[in-house]
């Protein structure tokens, strides 16, 4: 099957849930993923640089017009909006907050799944809101395989579950066993 | 009646179509902005009226009344808030300021002001230097429904210790509530900001040079843009800006990526500020 990059949506404890499956990404792991990280609007752009000491790929924070290019990873900046165009480019807004939140998971999801199609994996992690569900559906709407942290191993269950909750995820996985299982579905 | 099924998609085709529409008969062209952006608020727009496809909604559009100022309003940029990166602020303070003050008399022109927050921001930042006497202020958006409540200078009272913070933060040299008067759950901002501001409307993308200016302040606009379009509009900027003028743009939109970088020199690199050179490459 092959899938051609991965959208991964995380909030409340999710640098170290980020931590845990980057590290455990082989240097030779080329599927481009593009993240959404709840911010702090007026935070700076430390995840980037802390993410890329500490990992073989290049993590940077996406520019607007930027094409996406394999083994690298991408994350949105605080207080904007991250899209996926489909010419495989990121763009980015200043839209409305959706769900309280600038970035918003669910419109990075709806728009990488329309972009994407069936070549896409989306991922939930560990959180305290719901953003993120309305793109998982979106992703199966368009036949992408997703996935949830388990609630379990989840430092904070809420967004986990929410996504669970809306019968559209297809693999719930601990924590620990995110990346190796990238790595066997993209290698 | 059941309502449609919820639409997940448009087709490129039939979105272009839809523009290439609005363009022809209304006149606003969104031809060139960001497609993943416009889909989105697009398919958001059909799935909220309850419509099943895009060409019902390009029926109600055309042939009925108030459907077009809905689009409208979805596809104008209208999110803005008072020193929105407080870093700008106090490099304008800084960078900026020092050199406008060297004019007798100096024109600024906010494009794109949506719903006037920056507008009211640098117009404190002015009243605080003592340039804004002799300033004349252009704000200016293609919705004429964001610019009347510019006009009005009234927000609501919830964002204001998130302004004041800001404020602070833009290296604000009063009290911030000095400058506005709360009023059940809004704040209005005081009257003599408005003084020298002129509210007009004007679209980036299908007008031209209205005036030839100092400054020119445009956040978060260009981001919208695709490449082609962001070069007409800074090229517009350099055509309205005088030798030697600044142009301020958003945290995130860079000059030199654009046709126009070789005619500045950069002021500010993370919070976007340049200068038109007073002798032009050519």
């Amino acid at each position: 099957m092959g899938f051609d990059a991965i959208v991964i949506g995380s909030s409340a404890g999710g640098l170290n849930a980020l931590k845990t499956i980057i590290t455990g990404l082989p240097h030779n792991f080329s599927t481009p993923i593009i993240l959404t990280q709840h911010l702090s609007p007026h935070s700076d752009s430390y995840i980037a640089e802390f993410l890329n000491q500490l990992s073989h790929l290049t993590i940077k924070e996406a520019d607007g017009g930027e094409k996406i290019m394999p083994s690298h990873v991408y994350i949105a900046p605080p207080n904007f909006h991250l899209l996926v165009e489909e010419d495989f480019t990121l763009n980015l807004t200043v839209d409305e907050k959706i769900n309280y939140s600038r970035p918003s998971i669910d419109i990075l999801f709806e728009t990488a799944a329309i972009a994407y199609k069936n070549k896409l994996i989306g991922i939930i992690l560990t959180g305290a809101n719901n953003d993120g569900s309305n793109g998982i559906i979106q992703i199966k709407t368009f036949d992408g395989f997703t996935i949830a942290q388990s609630p379990e191993s989840a430092e904070v269950a809420v967004m986990p579950r929410s996504a669970i909750e809306t019968g559209h995820i297809d693999k719930i996985l601990p924590l620990q066993e995110i990346a190796a299982f990238l790595v066997s579905l993209c290698c | 009646m059941q309502s449609p099924e919820r639409q997940t998609n448009i087709q490129n085709h039939e979105l272009e179509l839809f523009l290439e529409l609005i363009y022809r008969v209304f006149g606003y062209d969104f031809r060139n902005y960001n497609k993943a952006h416009v889909k989105r608020r697009i398919l958001h727009r059909i799935n909220n009226l309850e419509l099943g496809s895009i060409s019902e909604l390009q029926h109600k559009v055309l042939h009925e009344a108030g459907y077009f100022d809905l689009i409208l309003r979805d596809l104008s940029i209208n999110v803005t808030e008072m020193y929105r990166d407080p870093g700008f602020y106090k490099s304008m303070r800084e960078e900026v300021i020092p050199i406008l003050r060297t004019y007798p008399y100096i024109k600024i022109w906010h494009a794109g002001c949506a719903t006037g927050e920056e507008v009211y921001s640098f117009a404190i930042l002015l009243q605080e230097e003592g340039l804004y006497e002799r300033a004349q202020i252009y704000a200016t958006d293609f919705n004429q429904i964001v610019l009347e409540i510019a006009k009005k200078a009234i927000y609501p009272v919830s964002k204001i210790k998130e302004y004041t913070r800001n404020y602070q933060e833009s290296g604000g040299k009063k009290s911030f509530s000095d400058y506005y008067v709360a009023r059940y759950d809004s704040v209005i901002f005081d009257q003599s900001l408005k003084k020298n501001i002129v509210f007009a409307e004007h679209n980036l993308v299908t007008d031209s040079v209205f005036a030839e200016v100092n400054l020119i302040i445009c956040r978060n606009v260009l981001i919208y843009f695709n490449k082609e379009l962001q070069n007409k509009v800074v090229r517009l900027f350099t055509e309205s800006l005088i030798k030697g003028g600044f142009l301020g743009l958003g945290s995130k939109e860079n000059l030199m990526f654009t046709d126009v970088f070789d005619q500045y020199q950069t002021i500010d690199l993370k919070e976007k500020i340049y200068k038109k050179l007073v002798i032009t490459k050519k």
